[in-house]
């Protein structure tokens, strides 16, 4: 499959995104990347995902995919090199579950609210992200990856946490991740980054820097 | 063989519930039912779903999965010898993947609307639904000649129908009439009918549940 048959409507600093490209990357599938400027959307986005209006949206010959997990199964269904989904049915609903899981707890309900609230809401945010860390800390005991020796579905769904965390705990000046608590996820993040399609594929640290601090500022109360 | 063990955490009137049992009826896979006292919740449920500790919970010889939609997948893959959920091809399961998804965060806010909430909150649940609507289209079902996936994921709300009709200040009938032919064709289905609770029963049950949220009728 050509690169003119697949394209990857994305913003350059969307964590959701950045998991259909590494998807793309791992498979060795060719890719035409769209950067959507999301304060501006363009009339291409609003035809191809008219439900959301988000990014990322693949784009594969005349079909639109919209929602980045939704994404990455067709990927893995669609080519089929490099499997990325576990093959045992209850391993596949426990990566499932912890992809969904920990977007929203570990994501949005602990570091983002422990960024931009003060007090107890800060306080509880960051007991709901350290609940969580706790359960992936025992899953990736003994792992090299969430996938085993070879980046799976789990890691890429997991990927924002080594390099959008980071960047949170610099712009909110707290620690979201105990490194000494969490000595294998802290080994799993610089594997992860470390890994050749990642490396390369972050989005420029002192640009994310000062998006997430205008973000923050624009979603903190005065 | 060794006999599988299929147990299912619930709560009688939860569509995430609904789901799983619409599902394992499907599949005509025998489970034993518990039912949760969501206010006093079970040391079991607690340790199956640590994380989130919600129902469903569907425990499979000991090993327990969560969220209603990776349950309604696991138990497609794995009895996966009869009555397939999930089209085969890729594009029609992402679809069929993102409407599931899609069903059906603007109902909540409806239902727990307050006053000066209610008007967007309707609006918001009027245009998700219509895009349901649109998604319907003509098809028997939103898996086409088969009742699958999306039908599976949005089944469960018929028996909150009346409860849409009373907060919100609309007919059913009126402003969705496929919608509603399909929910009575999925009622036809004996693992949809057999499944759902009485919809007075709901009904009674959640204005109730209303009553105390927002200290009024």
């Amino acid at each position: 499959m050509g690169s003119k048959d697949v394209k990857v409507l994305n913003f350059w600093v969307s964590p959701f995104g950045k998991r259909v490209e590494w998807a793309l990357k791992l498979k060795g599938v060719e890719y035409e990347y769209i950067e959507e400027d999301i304060s501006n959307k363009s009339n291409l986005l609003l035809e191809l995902n008219p439900v959301y209006k988000k990014v990322p949206v693949l784009v594969h010959g005349n079909k639109a995919i919209a929602e980045s997990f939704v994404i990455l199964e067709y990927i893995d269904e669609t080519w089929k090199q490099y499997p990325l989904m576990p093959h045992d049915p209850y391993e596949r609903a426990h990566a499932r579950f912890w992809a969904t899981s920990a977007q929203q707890k570990l994501g949005k309900e602990g570091s983002w609210t422990a960024l931009i609230k003060s007090g107890e809401e800060k306080e509880k945010a960051l007991n709901t992200a350290s609940e969580v860390l706790e359960k992936l800390e025992e899953e990736i005991k003994g792992k090299k990856f969430f996938g085993g020796d070879n980046i799976g579905y789990l890691d890429i769904a997991l990927g924002w946490i080594s390099y959008i965390i980071p960047i949170w705990e610099e712009v909110g000046s707290i620690q979201i991740i105990d490194r000494l608590k969490f000595p294998a996820i802290n080994e799993w993040m610089t594997n992860f980054l470390n890994h050749p399609v990642v490396k390369d594929s972050l989005p420029p640290r002192d640009k994310a820097l000062d998006y997430y601090h205008l973000s923050v500022k624009k979603h903190t109360p005065n | 063989m060794a006999i599988d063990e299929v147990v299912l955490l619930d709560f009688w009137s939860s569509p995430f519930g609904l789901r799983a049992r619409i599902t394992l009826a499907e599949k005509g896979i025998k489970y034993e039912y518990k039912e949760e006292d969501l206010r006093n919740k079970s040391s079991l449920l607690l340790e199956m779903n640590p994380v989130h500790k919600k129902i469903p919970v569907l425990i499979h010889n000991g090993k327990s999965i969560c969220e209603s939609l990776n349950i309604v997948q696991y138990i497609d893959e794995v009895w996966n010898d009869r009555s397939p959920l999930l089209p085969s091809d890729p594009y029609q399961r992402a679809q069929a993947r993102f409407w599931a998804d899609y069903v059906f965060p603007a109902q909540k806010k409806l239902a727990f609307a307050t006053k000066e909430e209610k008007e967007s909150a309707e609006k918001e649940f009027l245009d998700a639904l219509k895009l349901l609507e649109e998604q319907l289209g003509d098809k028997d079902y939103f898996g086409g000649d088969k009742f699958d996936f999306v039908d599976i994921a949005f089944a469960p709300y018929y028996s909150f129908f009346k409860i849409y009709e009373i907060v919100g200040n609309f007919k059913m009938e009126e402003e969705f009439p496929k919608i509603c032919a399909w929910a009575k064709r999925c009622m036809q289905k004996e693992s949809v009918s057999m499944s759902l609770p009485d919809s007075q029963k709901v009904l009674g049950f959640f204005m109730e549940m209303r009553k105390n949220f927002l200290g009024t009728e």
